[in-house]
């Protein structure tokens, strides 16, 4: 035990020595949150748009200001011709322009029907279908207020709920997204590169002759990860919470609880690549592409893995990430409990036992 | 018997890095393997402290088999390999203490062991390792090879990259270490420090030469040698080297060490040879056979 305490405090003092890895360990999740929070988001604020109205009368002048008023889109210029739609969205100053056509108002009471046209630039295709869909819906909201249509005698309602983010704020989603990139890379890119580096500066070799036990040099590597992480945890958690007011409405113990299951499955990811890299350069450029990457994208993080090609969702089945995430979000958006989630929880427990027998069956007792 | 070693191969590929090597090591001995670089030192090295599997072939360390009492030996060796493999962002107390601990001792248990060595460093204890001069590094990692009182120590090269100074220093440590009945196994690529050793193995190309005392190596030197002066070093090893009568021709230090084929050799003769080559200057004399020349000469393809 004393032979494993001084390990520990071995290693304690390598992390708290090295600014670089002090510095992804505390620096980045705190940046990446910040980042995810504020930056980059997926809802629209004040889309840059631009009117060329062929009307000039009362409705369309209702409809703008409608739209002015929303804190979606802000109107940047009016056009006086059809002529100036491309130039306008060359210059790129706009990301959409509505036209209104040539008596429009008296159209819309006598035949009835009048249209409008929504061009917009598609070279981002989210932005340009989220803008369409909100203009609609504005149109739709106004042409209800008014009620200057005759409801047809037959109609489907269709009458939308949003539930556990009725405000589809993009950060309730990029939450449990980031804490579960955090976690994997602390956990396995971290533990990965301290042990290549014992075999790069040589002192594994040293540490192979002498009577620690593999075992007590792969625990006494992982501890003191395991520690940060959770401190990682609890800062993602508590910054989330208070800054960006995602609710946890599930039990905090049980996304505790969770969490350090998810750490070590990463733990052991990380003993695992270290088993297989020679340098740090290694251990490093692995965690990124290997376990980094189809976090960030095959997770459902950013994407949805139910649009993926089958292939794609296959592999994001042995992506452990993904079932974290669908834990997280479970406990943390829907507020459900453990028994909704055993079979996540399953899962990931299953694969953490797997790379550790692997990792175990593939560490080394001698130099080859 | 301290170290037994019995017919080791190990290759890896084609390359032969030991090819049979057996000799023994006595208790409280102090071994030296004398090799250029690339002579299995480092192999042979690794073989005996369980880093590695040999191919074939059996080797007892402490009484413990290399390959079956792995744990045994791993308790009762002190290893310190060729390149510096220190914690170098953790100071120098701060390494000791490391290397006691997962030894399960203390520092101030086997102090008496390490005292002579660590008096010199103890200044600069603070200090992170990586910031410590050669010489210094080469002390620390002594003493932390050293703070679990091994039976026997492994030292791969030493004082390679360690300066003049030191480096004597360092195989004075060693003289009173195997006072202390810790049997010592060494290498260096120096010729110079092998005098220094109880017993000496010769080695090159994973082969062992020849095995002895440094005196009786010195001894068995099969002929005359003679070292050869003159104002022109290179032109003189040139000249040499043309003279159909020579076996062997190195230079050494300002002199060339010659050997000639005959045994009724005529350094006049010789003379004559180098004058008409326009040497000058010419100094020839007889000398005493170092463990280098006795190297060289059973190194001769």
């Amino acid at each position: 035990m004393k032979r494993f305490t001084g390990f520990v405090l071995k290693e304690f003092r390598h992390i708290f020595r090295d600014r670089r890895s002090l510095f992804i360990l505390f620096g980045m999740p705190v940046a990446q949150i910040m980042l995810f929070g504020f930056a980059i988001t997926n809802e629209i604020n004040n889309v840059d748009l631009a009117i060329l109205d062929r009307s000039k009368d009362d409705t369309t002048k209702e409809i703008i200001n409608k739209i002015a008023a929303s804190e979606y889109f802000s109107i940047e210029q009016f056009l006086d011709s059809e002529s100036e739609i491309a130039p306008v969205f060359r210059k790129g100053k706009v990301k959409a322009v509505l036209y209104f056509e040539p008596d429009f108002g008296k159209k819309l009471i006598q035949p009835g029907r009048a249209k409008i046209q929504v061009v917009t630039d598609a070279t981002d295709p989210n932005v340009a279908s989220t803008v369409s869909n909100y203009i609609a819906s504005i149109l739709q909201s106004y042409q209800q207020e008014t009620r200057r249509v005759v409801e047809p005698e037959y109609q489907v309602v269709s009458e939308v709920r949003m539930l556990y983010n009725p405000e589809l704020k993009s950060v309730y989603m990029f939450v449990p997204g980031v804490m579960t990139v955090i976690l994997m890379l602390v956990s396995a890119m971290m533990t990965s590169i301290s042990i290549t580096r014992e075999k790069e500066q040589g002192t594994m070799e040293i540490l192979l002759v002498s009577p620690l036990k593999p075992l007590q040099v792969i625990l006494g590597k992982v501890f003191p990860y395991v520690f940060l992480s959770i401190t990682n945890a609890v800062v993602i958690v508590v910054l989330s919470i208070f800054v960006f007011g995602v609710p946890v409405n599930g039990s905090l113990f049980l996304l505790a609880l969770e969490s350090i299951l998810f750490i070590v499955t990463s733990l052991a990811l990380g003993i695992l690549i270290s088993t297989i890299s020679a340098t740090q350069q290694t251990a490093m450029m692995v965690s990124l592409m290997g376990l980094m990457l189809p976090v960030i994208l095959l997770s459902g993080f950013i994407f949805p893995i139910s649009s993926m090609p089958l292939p794609l969702q296959l592999i994001s089945h042995i992506v452990p990430a993904k079932w974290f995430i669908v834990i997280v979000k479970g406990i943390m958006l829907k507020g459900v409990g453990f028994a909704y989630l055993w079979k996540e929880t399953l899962i990931l427990a299953g694969m953490t036992l797997f790379f550790i027998g692997l990792s175990a069956k593939k560490y080394k007792i001698r130099l080859e | 018997m301290s170290i037994q070693v019995h017919e080791i191969y190990k290759s890896y590929g084609q390359v032969n890095a030991l090819d049979n090597i057996s000799f023994e090591v006595k208790s409280g001995e102090l071994f030296g393997l004398i090799g250029p670089d690339g002579a299995g030192k480092t192999t042979l090295f690794r073989i005996l402290t369980t880093l590695l599997l040999p191919d074939r072939g059996n080797a007892r360390v402490a009484g413990y088999d290399v390959v079956r009492d792995l744990n045994a030996i791993r308790r009762h060796v002190g290893y310190m390999p060729g390149r510096f493999s220190l914690y170098q962002d953790l100071t120098v107390e701060e390494n000791l203490e490391f290397f006691a601990t997962i030894f399960g001792t203390t520092i101030a248990e086997n102090y008496d062991l390490i005292k002579d060595i660590y008096v010199q460093i103890e200044p600069f204890k603070d200090r992170r390792a990586g910031k410590l001069s050669g010489g210094m590094k080469q002390k620390l990692a002594l003493s932390c090879a050293l703070i679990h009182r091994p039976k026997v120590l492994f030292l791969d090269e030493p004082t390679t990259g360690v300066d003049p100074v030191s480096r004597k220093e360092f195989w004075e440590m060693l003289k009173r270490l195997q006072e202390k009945d810790i049997t010592i196994l060494v290498s260096t690529p120096y010729m110079d420090e092998a005098a220094l050793c109880d017993q000496i193995a010769l080695m090159q190309d994973g082969k062992i030469l020849e095995i002895d005392t440094p005196e009786a190596i010195v001894r068995h030197y099969p002929k005359p040698i003679y070292k050869v002066g003159a104002h022109d070093m290179y032109l003189l090893i040139e000249t040499l080297k043309a003279y159909p009568h020579r076996h062997s021709v190195y230079p050494f230090g300002e002199y060339v060490h010659y050997t000639d084929t005959r045994m009724d050799f005529d350094s006049g003769e010789l003379q004559t040879f180098l004058e008409a080559h326009n040497l000058s200057e010419i100094h020839i004399e007889e000398t005493a056979p170092t463990i280098e020349d006795t190297f060289m000469e059973l190194a001769k393809p």
